[in-house]
C-alpha cells in the first residue's frame, strides 16, 4: 500500500506540473497590458510598470517565471497581488467557506440520491421507479445557474421562506446554496445506485440472507449496501473535488462569499498572482482526492489489493 | 456545478464490450428495434426536430424583430402582443429566445463535434498502439481533467477575448474550442478503452494475421466497432454542452452581443429577476428542454444499445 501511494504521488507531479503551467501561461504569457487602469484615469508611471515588472519577473522568459514561481509555491508563498495583498491571507479568509459549502452539499447530496436510488432501485420498474428516473433526467438537465435562480426567486422573494442571498457562513446558512450545488450529481448518485442496487438484487448472497430469514432491512442496509455503494462513495469523492471548482456559479447566486467568487473578480480584475494561486490550489485538492478515492475503494473492497 | 458529462464516460465505458460481440441482426439493427417501441425516445426526436427546425429557419415561428429595443416597452410582462414579454430592453422575449436557438445549438454540435473528433483520434491511437504512446497521450489528457471545467474555460475565454467589437463568428469559434479543450479527455477515455477491449478480438487479430496495415485495422475493422460508446456520450454530452454555453455566457465570459443565445439573455436577466423574472424564465424553460431532449435521447439510445439492460 505504502509504494503504491508513493507511486500515484508521483505520478501526480508531471499532471499537476502540466496543469498548472497551463493556467499560469494563459493567465501571464497572453496579449494585454495588465497595468490598464491600475493607476486610475492616468496612464501608469514608468516607474511602477518597472518595479511591478521585476517584482512579478515579468522579463524573464515564460519557463523561467513560472519556475520561480513554483519555488516560492513549494516554500509555501503565494506569492502578493499587485496591490500588495497577501494571496494566503485572501485564501485563508474564502477556503473555509467554499470547503463548507461543498461539505454540505455532499451531505445533502449522499443522503438524498442514495435513498433515491435505492427506493428505485429496489422497485424495479415500479411508480417509484419511473418517477426517480424521470426526476432524475430532469435534475440533470437543469443547468444550475436556472436552479439556484429559481429557487431564489420563489422561496426567496416570492414566498420569503428563505433569505435570497445567505446571511453568515456557518453550517446552517449554506443549506440552500449547498442543495443547488448538489442538485446535479444527485441525480447521478440516484442512477448509480439504483443500477448498483439492481445488479446485487439478484446476487446470491443477496438469496442466502434472504432464504435464512434474515428482516428485510438486514438484508437491504447490511448486505446489500455495503456492495452496491462502493462505486457511489467513489463518486461522491472525486465530486466533493469538482464542488470546489464548480462552486462559482452558485456562490455567485446566493452571495457567498467563498473562492469562486474570489476567482471570478481576479479573472476580471486580471490579478494573475491570485488566480494562479487559488487554481493551484484548487488543481491539488483534485488530485489529493482522486488519489483518497483509489484508497478507499482498497478499504472498502478487501477484493482489490494495491501492490 | 460538477461536470456532467465525466460520470457518463464510465457508464457508458461499459458499452464497449457487449458492443463489440457480433449479432445476426447487427448492432444497429438491434439497437433501432429496440429504440422504436419506446416513447421516450421518440418524445425526444420530436422535441429535437422542432428545436432544429427553429434553429434552421426562425422566421417561421416569429415575425417580429429579435433586435429591435423600445424602452418604453422594457420588462413589460407577457401578454397577446409578446408572449413571453420584453426584457428590459425592451426586446421581444419570445423572439429573442427563437432566434437565440440558433447559436445555442451551432455551439453544442460544433463542441460535440470537436470533442469526438479529437478524444476518438488520441483515443484509438492510445488504444491501438499502447505503450509510451499512450502513457504521453494519458498523462496529457489527464492534465486536462485536473482543471475544473468552468473554471478552465472563464480564463481561457477572459485571457483569449479582445475587448471591443469582435464578429459573431469570432465569439462563437473561442466558446466552441474552450469547451472541446476542457472535454477532449472524456471522449477519449472512452475510445481508449473501447479500443484496448476491441484490440484483442479475434477478427483483430484475424486482420493482423492477414497482413492488414495497421491503418487499415483502425479505419476498416477497429473504429465501426468502437464508435458505439462513443456516439452514445456525444448524444449525452451535446446537450452538456448546450447547457455549458449557456453557463458561460451566464457568467458573461461566452456568447455575448451581437450573438443572441439563451445563456445571453439569462445573463441580461439576471439583474432584474425581482421585477421581471419571465425575461429570465421563458428561455431557461428553452434551455431545460433542449437539453431534457439530448439527455433522454442519449438515455435511450445507451439503453438500446447496452445488452446488459435488456
Amino acid at each position: 500500500m505504502g509504494r503504491y501511494v508513493l507511486r500515484r504521488l508521483f505520478q501526480m507531479i508531471p499532471v499537476f506540473i502540466g496543469t498548472t503551467f497551463l493556467i499560469y501561461a494563459l493567465v501571464w504569457a497572453v496579449p494585454g497590458d495588465p497595468f490598464a487602469g491600475k493607476c486610475g484615469e492616468r496612464p501608469c508611471p514608468d516607474q511602477y510598470v518597472s518595479a511591478m515588472r521585476a517584482q512579478f519577473n515579468m522579463d524573464d522568459p515564460l519557463v523561467v517565471q513560472y519556475g520561480k514561481y513554483l519555488l516560492n509555491l513549494l516554500q509555501g508563498d503565494f506569492g502578493k497581488t499587485f496591490s500588495g495583498t497577501e494571496v494566503i491571507d485572501r485564501i485563508s479568509v474564502t477556503f473555509p467557506v467554499t470547503v463548507r459549502l461543498a461539505i454540505v452539499a455532499l451531505i445533502i447530496e449522499a443522503i438524498i440520491g442514495i435513498s433515491a436510488g435505492i427506493v428505485s432501485g429496489l422497485r424495479n420498474r415500479g411508480f417509484l421507479d419511473s418517477l426517480v428516473l424521470v426526476s432524475t433526467l430532469f435534475l440533470i438537465s437543469l443547468p444550475v445557474f436556472v436552479t439556484g435562480s429559481v429557487i431564489q426567486l420563489v422561496f426567496g422573494i416570492q414566498l420569503g421562506w428563505i433569505s435570497p442571498t445567505v446571511k453568515g457562513t456557518g453550517f446552517a446558512d449554506l443549506i440552500v446554496p449547498g442543495f443547488v450545488l448538489a442538485s446535479l450529481s444527485m441525480a447521478y448518485v440516484a442512477r448509480l445506485t439504483r443500477a448498483s442496487i439492481g445488479e446485487s438484487r439478484r446476487a446470491d448472497y443477496v438469496r442466502t440472507a434472504n432464504a435464512k430469514g434474515l428482516p428485510v432491512s438486514r438484508v437491504v442496509g447490511v448486505h446489500m449496501l455495503r456492495n452496491s455503494l462502493i462505486p457511489v462513495i467513489t463518486f461522491l469523492g472525486t465530486d466533493l473535488g469538482a464542488f470546489m471548482g464548480g462552486a462559482i456559479v452558485t456562490e455567485g447566486i446566493f452571495n457567498v462569499p467563498g473562492i469562486g467568487g474570489l476567482i471570478y473578480k481576479s479573472i476580471q480584475t486580471k490579478e494573475g498572482v491570485m488566480v494562479t494561486g487559488l487554481v493551484t490550489l484548487l488543481v491539488l485538492v483534485y488530485l489529493l482526492m482522486t488519489l483518497l478515492v483509489d484508497l478507499l475503494y482498497a478499504v472498502l473492497d478487501p477484493r482489490i489489493r494495491y501492490e | 456545478m460538477s461536470d456532467p458529462t465525466a460520470a457518463t464516460s464510465e457508464a457508458v465505458a461499459e458499452v464497449g464490450g457487449g458492443a463489440a460481440l457480433g449479432k445476426p441482426r447487427g448492432l444497429l439493427g438491434d439497437a433501432w428495434r429496440e429504440l422504436r417501441v419506446r416513447p421516450l425516445f421518440w418524445i425526444s426526436v420530436t422535441i429535437i426536430a422542432i428545436v432544429v427546425l427553429i434553429a434552421l429557419f426562425p422566421g417561421l415561428f416569429t415575425h417580429a424583430d429579435p433586435n429591435l429595443g423600445i424602452l418604453s416597452r422594457s420588462r413589460k410582462p407577457p401578454s397577446g402582443e409578446a408572449w413571453f414579454g420584453y426584457d428590459t430592453q425592451g426586446y421581444d422575449v419570445y423572439a429573442r429566445a427563437i432566434y437565440g436557438t440558433r447559436a445555442s445549438l451551432l455551439v453544442g454540435l460544433l463542441a460535440t463535434v470537436g470533442v469526438v473528433i479529437l478524444g476518438s483520434v488520441f483515443g484509438i491511437l492510445a488504444g491501438f498502439y499502447g505503450g509510451w504512446l499512450d502513457a504521453v497521450l494519458s498523462r496529457i489528457s489527464d492534465i486536462f481533467v485536473g482543471i475544473p471545467f468552468v473554471l478552465g474555460a472563464i480564463v481561457i475565454l477572459t485571457s483569449l477575448n479582445t475587448a471591443g467589437n469582435t464578429s459573431g463568428v469570432r465569439i462563437v469559434t473561442l466558446v466552441v474550442l474552450s469547451i472541446a479543450a476542457l472535454s477532449w479527455p472524456v471522449a477519449m477515455r472512452i475510445m481508449r478503452s473501447a479500443a484496448i477491449t476491441a484490440k484483442q478480438q479475434d477478427y483483430v487479430k484475424a486482420a493482423r494475421a492477414l497482413g492488414a496495415s495497421p491503418r487499415r485495422i483502425i479505419v476498416q475493422h477497429m473504429l465501426p466497432n468502437c464508435l458505439a460508446p462513443v456516439l452514445v456520450y456525444s448524444t449525452i454530452a451535446l446537450g452538456a454542452f448546450i447547457g455549458a454555453e449557456a453557463t458561460l455566457s451566464y457568467l458573461g465570459v461566452g456568447l455575448r452581443n451581437p450573438v443572441v443565445s439563451w445563456g445571453v439573455m439569462i445573463n441580461d436577466a439576471k439583474d432584474y429577476i425581482r421585477v421581471a423574472p419571465h425575461a429570465l424564465l421563458f428561455p431557461s424553460a428553452f434551455l431545460t428542454v433542449t437539453v431534457l431532449a439530448f439527455v433522454m435521447l442519449g438515455d435511450a439510445v445507451r439503453e438500446a444499445l447496452d445488452p446488459k439492460l435488456r
